[in-house]
């Protein structure tokens, strides 16, 4: 296992990401809510570059007592990363599909010390 | 923004947007699957002619409709949109928002140089480009602002795209709603350059079959132009109404119309009427087909009285048409997606067609990747089938032939 040295903490504003290139992969180190996440920017729909794009919450349908439908809301604490080339979405802590949890970014660890962050490839 | 992998933040809030950047992956997989080899034709894509609305425009004869048209623009409208609503998924297919920042040189039309970055991107050779926007022109209550905007829209495509560019290519939008212009649009624009048929938009409240529409078949056949019906919605019609959610409007709704057609076509013998006029059916992907096929096959069975004119059944007619590939249904379905391009003689009959930019667009490896196609089906599939029913003079990218010379000059290992 390769570590490669992303950048430096005080580079990657909250909500942020960084694509580099190693080990002939293309990774997404995405900040948020202090902590990162790295994953490799291919999307497993079509190939698309799933890091590049929107961060956004899960949108919940709020259904009230006797499943009357109340109206919509965001769950701020389920982020999603979404790939640019279609919407495919997927939870930003772990890059599971939101719909088919078999369909996943693939991860990599990412530490941060001594200011850097580092990705394990 | 030039993206430099390693070296540069991404934000959604970025200034500008590059469509090769967009696009660097889909480069990567026409690279590495070898697309130099082979012709791929994109028998349906999209430009947003909104950006040239103004241009557009100063082709309509009518001074007053001119001006208004000018002062209006061409927008598909906000959030209550009944032809365009939320279908950008609020920003999260980039591109939507993005594409208006993307520079390009002023010395070459914005839209030929967005058409030939996205396809070098794909590895798309040719492609057969339709509006957006002006797509839905067919829901205007006022049948002679739809007219009026076809013949702008069709003078200025030819004029400052087709005629620019051999890798572009139209079937030109036919004004549905008035026969005899469709009939005068076919002895108009049938003979210009890079127009390889016209097409009707599937949500018009017409029937396919109305005798006022037999003329223009005739002169589609006799020049040997396929005659397309693009799938549309709206949400006004009454049926699309009833939900609430762009999914749902989106889902049967680019079905339903195709539908409509097809069914008016076949069980009023269109194809016996005009054996040699080919239909293309575009974007509504290809579950629909077996559905129909199976459906109007049996019921003729019982009741040939209703479609006299036929000889054989109804699948068997549907099998000679054409159909574009996208947005093929193929979630988790592999056996059935296998069945239904067996039922649609894919192999001769199917178009690939990406529709991009548009949200449920179709790269050419959603074809290449199939596991159950040879190498000749796939490239039927990708650009020779298109050659063939447009009789097309197949024009490559820059990029394929460089790549080819490079290979040639190598020195053999
Ligand atoms: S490639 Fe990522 S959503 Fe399609």
């Amino acid at each position: 296992m390769a570590e490669h040295f992303v950048c430096n903490i005080s580079e990657l504003a909250e909500g942020d990401v960084r694509i580099f290139e190693g080990e002939g992969l293309e990774i997404g180190v995405i900040h948020h809510r202090g902590s990162y996440y790295a994953y490799q920017n291919l999307c497993p729909h079509q190939g698309g570059p799933a890091c590049e794009g929107l961060r956004l919450p899960q949108v919940v349908d709020v259904i009230g007592d006797g499943g009357v439908f109340l109206g919509q809301k965001f769950d701020e604490d389920d982020m999603h990363i979404v790939c640019p080339w279609h919407g495919y979405e997927y939870h930003l802590t772990t890059g599971s599909h939101v719909c088919n949890a078999a369909l996943k970014l693939r991860k990599f660890g990412v530490e941060t010390r001594q200011g850097g962050i580092y990705v394990q490839i | 923004m030039t993206f430099t992998p390693g070296n540069h933040l991404i934000e959604p809030s970025r200034e500008d947007f590059d469509s090769e950047q967009h696009l660097a992956h889909a480069k990567q997989q026409a690279v590495s699957r070898g697309y130099e080899d082979f012709l791929i034709v994109d028998v349906d894509s999209h430009h947003y002619e909104t950006e040239a609305f103004q241009e557009i425009a100063e082709y309509i004869d009518d001074p007053v409709l001119r001006l208004e048209a000018k002062y209006q623009g061409m927008a598909r409208g906000g959030v209550t949109s009944i032809d365009g609503s939320y279908q950008e998924m609020t920003g999260r297919v980039t591109r939507y928002p993005m594409r208006r920042r993307e520079k390009t040189p002023p010395t070459i039309h914005r839209d030929i140089t967005l058409m030939r970055r996205w396809m070098d991107s794909m590895g798309v050779d040719m492609a057969c480009m339709f509006p957006t926007p002006m797509l839905n022109i067919a829901t205007c209550p006022r049948v002679d602002v739809e007219t009026a905007l076809a013949r702008a829209y069709n003078r200025w495509l030819c004029d400052n795209v087709l005629s620019e560019e051999p890798r572009l290519t139209s079937m030109l939008y036919l004004p549905f709603n008035d026969p005899d212009a469709c009939l005068a649009m076919v002895e108009e624009f049938g003979d210009r350059k890079g127009v390889i048929g016209f097409m009707v938009t599937s949500t018009h409240y017409k029937a396919n079959n109305d005798n006022a529409y037999m003329k223009t078949y005739a002169a589609l056949q006799e020049r040997n132009l396929p005659l397309g019906f693009h799938a549309a919605y709206t949400w006004g019609d009454q049926s699309t109404r009833l939900m609430n959610r762009f999914i749902s409007v989106h889902a049967l709704g680019f079905v339903w119309h195709n539908m409509v057609h097809m069914t008016n076509w076949i069980v009023n013998g269109m194809p016996e009427r005009f054996p040699k006029l080919k239909t293309v059916w575009i974007e509504s992907g290809l579950a629909w087909v077996p559905f129909l096929m199976q459906r109007l096959d049996n019921e003729y069975m019982m009741r040939s009285s209703d479609a006299p004119l036929l000889k054989r059944k109804p699948s068997d007619y549907m099998r000679e048409m054409f159909y574009t590939s996208q947005p093929m249904e193929m979630v988790d379905n592999r056996e059935a997606l296998e069945l239904t391009f067996k039922m649609i003689k894919a192999d001769s009959q199917l178009l690939y067609s990406s529709d991009y930019p548009h949200w449920d667009m179709d790269l050419p490896s959603t074809i290449y990747d199939l596991p159950f196609l040879d190498e000749s089906a796939k490239r039927a599939i990708l650009g020779g089938n298109s050659q063939s029913l447009f009789k097309l003079d197949p024009v490559f990218a820059p990029w394929k032939l460089a790549h080819r010379a490079q290979c040639q000059d190598a020195p053999a290992a």
